[in-house]
């Protein structure tokens, strides 16, 4: 396996970075642009740009703020959030993103993953997949129903969670696990596996639902939603994560990557190690701790 | 005196990520601009052809544009060109990613998918690899890389020295001849061990 690829996300809405809970509540947390780059300077190995209210408003992503932190940035830009079609990925690709990722037009028209893989190559189309756990709350009173009732009809999921989509508002009644495996049928060369119920909850990752999709699909996984601590990322790495994206502790401070880095190293996850050009060879990872300098 | 900024020119592939080349040059106090004519490629002092796409749709793109002769040529005549993943694939003789489909054929090499389905390799290789660079190598450093690609080459082409790296096995991670140098994996995309590349490319 690579070194765990440790992923800062950045929710833009309207050129800012903000960050809620459960998708909902959003706050201001700072310049896009600055932000990735301090980042990148703290170790991060990838940044995830996602323009959280693109699709629901309707329209896309925000070019602008894309070219900003690309004329910044030396490490790879994930961007997603209201990419509806072929078009809006080539825009995005050529405004400076490296990998686009797609959830809500992908789920609308599996097909594009097939056009967005045939055009720029697998390893550069993420599909975005927000999942809710329907565990306890289906059915009729029964734990293991696993059975979301509809208006125009009762649709059973055999993993337990649901695909939801525009931005966590509409769940679409489609079981998680298995879009997964479609998607990468289809061309997805990597997931971006967030949990809405853990998002901003700062309760870990969402294990079961992460073990599930690895087992279904051979593509990198992202894990997202519900970071607190090296010790929930290290927890993501034994159950399949290739890599582990995290807002709320980069933002708020409470950890800089650098220290994630070290006391996953402590804890047995390799992670690539800093470059100093002037020695030309890796340096050393010094353990961190809590209470880091905010960005 | 201050130095002369270098001048680098960027072949325009419908499907390449432009801006990530384009900017990483620029962060470097390059002279940066895109072509996708023939003359600006022959012409170029120093070109990249970037990298990401598909091998059939980049190959088309090239072709369609007239470009391959002046691409060849300047390779064979040792003027200073980087090619970047999907780039240095375009070097090779074709790819098992689009069988009929010839590549630019500047060394000899049948680019392969890795293989799928063992434990712990994921396919595409997505994220930082270390690579080691033969003891000869006078551009690529030693160190980690970032590589997004799901294609590779595994033996080293005559007359190339080779940069290595293991994925699921033992597979090339650069190419290097003079100052004509391919890499599978992203130098604008790899920090600080990319920027030490890019540098001495543009000194090579």
């Amino acid at each position: 396996m690579l070194p765990v690829r440790i992923i800062p996300c950045l929710d833009v809405r309207d050129g800012r970075v903000v960050k809620g809970v459960r998708f909902r509540g959003l706050e201001d947390q700072g310049d896009p642009a600055a932000l990735a780059l301090a980042y990148e300077e703290q170790g991060a190995d990838e940044v995830v740009v996602l323009d959280v209210t693109a699709t629901p408003e309707g329209r896309g992503t925000r070019l602008d703020t894309v070219a900003a932190v690309r004329a910044r940035l030396s490490v790879p830009v994930t961007v997603g959030g209201g990419i509806g079609g072929i078009e809006d990925a080539a825009a995005l690709l050529e405004a400076g993103a490296d990998k686009v990722a797609v959830n809500t037009a992908a789920l609308r028209r599996p097909a594009l993953l097939t056009d967005l893989a045939a055009r720029f190559g697998s390893q550069c189309v993420v599909v975005s997949l927000d999942a809710l756990g329907r565990w306890g709350v289906v059915g009729h009173g029964d734990p293991g129903a696993r059975v979301v009732g509809r208006p125009d009809g009762t649709v059973a999921l055999d993993s337990g969670y649901e695909v939801v989509v525009l931005s966590g508002t509409r769940p679409v009644a489609r079981d998680a696990v298995a879009w997964a495996r479609e998607a990468v049928e289809r061309g997805a060369g990597e997931i971006l596996l967030t949990s809405i119920d853990r998002d901003g909850t700062r309760s870990g990752y969402e294990l079961t639902l992460l073990g599930a999709v690895r087992s279904a699909v051979q593509v990198p996984i992202v894990a997202s939603g519900g970071a607190d601590s090296p010790e929930h990322m290290a927890d993501a790495v034994r159950a399949g994560a290739d890599a582990v994206l995290a807002a709320s502790i980069f933002h708020q401070g409470n950890w800089t990557v650098e220290e994630v880095k070290g006391a996953l190293a402590g804890l047995g996850v390799a992670v690539r190690p800093g470059y100093s050009y002037a020695v030309g060879r890796a340096r050393e990872h010094v353990a961190g701790g809590r209470g880091g300098c905010a960005p | 005196m201050t130095p002369r900024r270098p001048a680098v020119t960027v072949v325009r592939t419908s499907t390449a990520n432009l801006a990530s080349v384009m900017t990483g040059f620029a962060r470097l106090g390059c002279r940066v601009r895109a072509t996708d004519d023939a003359r600006d490629v022959a012409a170029a002092e120093r070109l990249v052809l970037p990298g990401v796409g598909a091998f059939a749709a980049a190959q088309r793109a090239i072709a369609s544009h007239g470009l391959e002769d002046a691409l060849r040529e300047r390779i064979e005549r040792g003027r200073p060109t980087l090619g970047i993943c999907l780039g240095m694939q375009l070097m090779a003789t074709c790819s098992e990613e689009a069988p009929g489909v010839a590549g630019l054929c500047v060394f000899d090499g049948v680019v392969g998918s890795y293989e799928s389905g063992d434990e712990g390799w994921r396919v595409p290789q997505m994220g930082w690899n270390l690579v080691t660079p033969d003891a000869r190598c006078e551009i690529v450093p030693r160190g980690y890389a970032y590589f997004a690609n799901s294609y590779r080459l595994s033996a080293a082409p005559a007359g190339w020295l080779p940069v290595w790296c293991e994925y699921a096995g033992r597979f090339l991670a650069a190419v290097e001849r003079g100052p004509v140098v391919g890499c599978q994996f992203h130098p604008e995309l790899s920090g600080d061990y990319g920027k030490a590349l890019l540098t001495r490319w543009l000194e090579a």
